[in-house]
């Protein structure tokens, strides 16, 4: 058997152009494949591991459902209102509920403007179960209390002039210029590696919506169950109770009551659905790959049938010469598959560098032995079964014919 | 004379092929004897049989009739498989184009008979090398058939017809593509070999060369043996077969 995979690789070595153009094929397809499922558990463990920084007791009501254009909750025709949250907060097994807007706001420093993405605090002694459920701490300065004006805290990557936009560090005591008034940056946040919560600004509830002359509405409505058993009741509580509100059936309801678990599950489907699609294109083009081996060995068969011929004549048997041939095309589809589980790695990592880069957090590359060494099987076998037609042929050849050429 | 042991015999052997609608008798009716220590000549002009006898000789081709005893064996009926294993142990062919595996080097090429036969790897180079050297390519070993000249090819091709130490070496127009020289040196291997005892069968367009090695020359005609001639104290003389 060794014999053969010698043979095999000098006559692959031989003939390399070739080879290199059929593994092209192969190696694309691995590649991908390798690289996006790669990509995607990391991705999936770094969504994943944002969850971590919420507490399972908490769930968050929003209008018009998550998949609306811009923030969470914003630009929706029938937003949620304060007196919403009011009620919410009368359920029995809440513990409370705090109505939270997220506005973008245009801030000046260093003589420059960037568009912040900005979370209000409630102004109220829940403010600290906000800090606690979301795990806020202050790094530098101090957070904000409650009824606090003209003051921000900042997350830990709005810190960094590389991130901020204003081409310059923040540093607590330094003052940002919205819509004609002066905030101090108070407090820049611990970090989290939470990618909402390094890149927030915080301001207290009334001050935003001052600043943004909004009125009774707000965008989300952060509830507290008393207990985590208590998480799935309460959430068909408030769904119940809005429906009424708002005057809507089961089925057609315009606001969205989603605990961390729902969310969570629902982005995994969205990104397995999406590794599915990526999968079902990249073996595409392992089938393309498949075909080139099963086209380069066919017309290897043919090119090399003297060769045969000769082989037979000092005593090949038609095993011998099949074997030859399998194991040739199976190389071709194994080295293939080594180029593309190292290229696809190497994307892999790349992205990952990129995906930290863009939104500043530090995930490592999900490295899977399984992908890994389920690819290399995969393309000999892949090299293999595209080979076994041709290498029939070749067994089949008729010794005097085939040494004729 | 002791009868010596007939290693290759053909009785009554037709090959028929069918080329379009017509069926060529390419071998129609050929029987002989080939003996151990033989160097026995195939001559004729083309579309005699000449090489159509010499493949069924060696096992390379079936009979459409007529039975070929091998060592003593009945082939005619052997699978290609089960024949390819004989031939690889009982027969070394050379052949006028050398047909060596231009990916392999010469003494991979030496080798490659050997593996068919499972012989294990360290008596494959010993062998191997032994051979070239007795061919007179010991400092050739390593080179690729794209680096050696024809006659060197041939003579790497020699080493591997004796990879397996066969009994019998087929040689189909060993000098067709050598010049006189070389096609020479050549000749004087395969009788070196045959003066230690090997069979050689050769297939040749060149009388001079048969009547010079050869101790026995097959004539054929259409498919048939037109007459045999055999050389006894270096006189030549007609026989019966």
């Amino acid at each position: 058997m060794k014999e053969y995979f010698v043979l095999a690789s000098k006559n692959l070595k031989k003939r390399g152009i070739r080879s290199a153009l059929t593994l092209l094929g192969i190696f694309v397809g691995i590649a991908a494949v390798v690289s996006l499922i790669s990509l995607g558990n990391t991705l999936k463990a770094t969504i994943n591991s944002q969850f971590d920084n919420i507490s399972p007791d908490i769930i968050s009501v929003q209008a018009g459902g998550i998949s609306g254009v811009g923030a969470p909750g914003t630009g929706v025709s029938n937003p949620l209102t304060e007196s919403d949250a009011e009620a919410i907060e009368r359920i029995g097994s809440v513990e409370f509920a705090v109505p939270r807007s997220i506005e973008t706001i245009m801030a000046e420093f260093n003589d420059k403007v960037s568009f912040l993405s900005v979370g209000s605090l409630p102004d109220s002694y829940r403010i600290d179960d906000i800090y606690r459920q979301q795990s806020i701490e202050a790094a530098s300065g101090r957070l904000l209390r409650a009824n606090e004006r003209g003051r921000i805290i900042i997350g830990a990557n709005l810190a960094s002039g590389k991130n901020n936009g204003f081409e310059k560090d923040l540093k607590v005591g330094d003052e940002l210029l919205v819509k004609g008034q002066e905030f101090l940056v108070t407090g820049i946040i611990e970090k989290k590696g939470s990618f909402i919560v390094d890149n927030a600004v915080y301001m207290n509830e009334r001050q935003l919506k001052d600043l943004n002359n909004l009125g009774e509405e707000v965008d989300v409505i952060t509830v507290k169950a008393k207990s985590v058993e208590l998480v799935e009741i309460t959430k068909q509580e408030i769904e119940k109770l809005l429906r009424e509100r708002r005057d809507v059936k089961i089925g057609e309801e315009d606001f969205e009551v989603s605990t961390s678990e729902s969310i969570l599950a629902s982005v995994n489907q969205i990104l397995m659905g999406v590794q599915i699609f990526i999968i079902i294109i990249a073996s595409m083009s392992i089938v393309v790959g498949a075909i080139g081996i099963a086209n380069t060995m066919t017309t290897s068969v043919l090119e090399r049938r003297k060769e045969i011929g000769t082989m037979k004549a000092v005593g090949a048997r038609n095993e011998d010469i099949f074997y030859q041939f399998f194991v040739e095309a199976g190389l071709l589809g194994f080295v293939g598959g080594l180029i593309g589980v190292l290229l696809g790695e190497g994307i892999s990592y790349l992205g990952t560098f990129v995906l930290n880069q863009a939104i500043g957090i530090s995930t490592k590359t999900n490295i899977s032995w399984v992908l890994i060494l389920g690819s290399l099987a995969g393309s000999f076998l892949i090299g293999a079964v595209s080979g076994i037609i041709p290498a029939m042929k070749a067994a089949k050849e008729n010794p005097v014919e085939a040494i004729r050429g | 004379m002791e009868e010596k042991k007939g290693i290759i015999v053909l009785k009554d052997v037709k090959k028929y092929y069918l080329l379009g609608l017509t069926e060529v008798k390419a071998v129609d009716g050929i029987s002989l004897t080939i003996r151990q220590g033989d160097f026995v000549a195939i001559m004729g002009p083309s579309g005699s049989g000449k090489s159509t006898a010499i493949n069924l000789v060696g096992s390379l081709d079936v009979p459409t009739k007529g039975e070929i005893y091998l060592d003593g064996h009945n082939i005619s009926h052997l699978s290609e498989s089960d024949l390819a294993q004989i031939r690889g142990r009982k027969i070394g062919f050379i052949f006028q184009q050398f047909n060596l595996i231009r990916n392999l080097t010469a003494k991979e090429n030496v080798m490659l008979p050997m593996i068919f036969q499972g012989t294990d790897e360290l008596e494959r180079q010993q062998k191997a090398e032994e051979l070239l050297k007795i061919v007179e390519l010991g400092h050739r070993m390593n080179h690729y058939p794209s680096e050696l000249s024809g006659g060197e090819q041939q003579r790497v091709a020699i080493a591997r017809a004796l990879a397996n130490d066969p009994e019998v070496i087929l040689a189909d127009e060993p000098t067709g593509n050598l010049d006189t020289k070389t096609g020479e040196k050549v000749m004087e291997f395969l009788n070196k070999f045959n003066n230690e005892g090997k069979t050689i069968v050769m297939v040749t367009h060149a009388p001079d060369l048969a009547l010079k090695y050869a101790d026995k020359i097959y004539w054929l005609k259409d498919g048939k043996i037109d007459k045999v001639t055999k050389k006894t104290n270096n006189q030549w003389k007609e026989v019966k077969e």
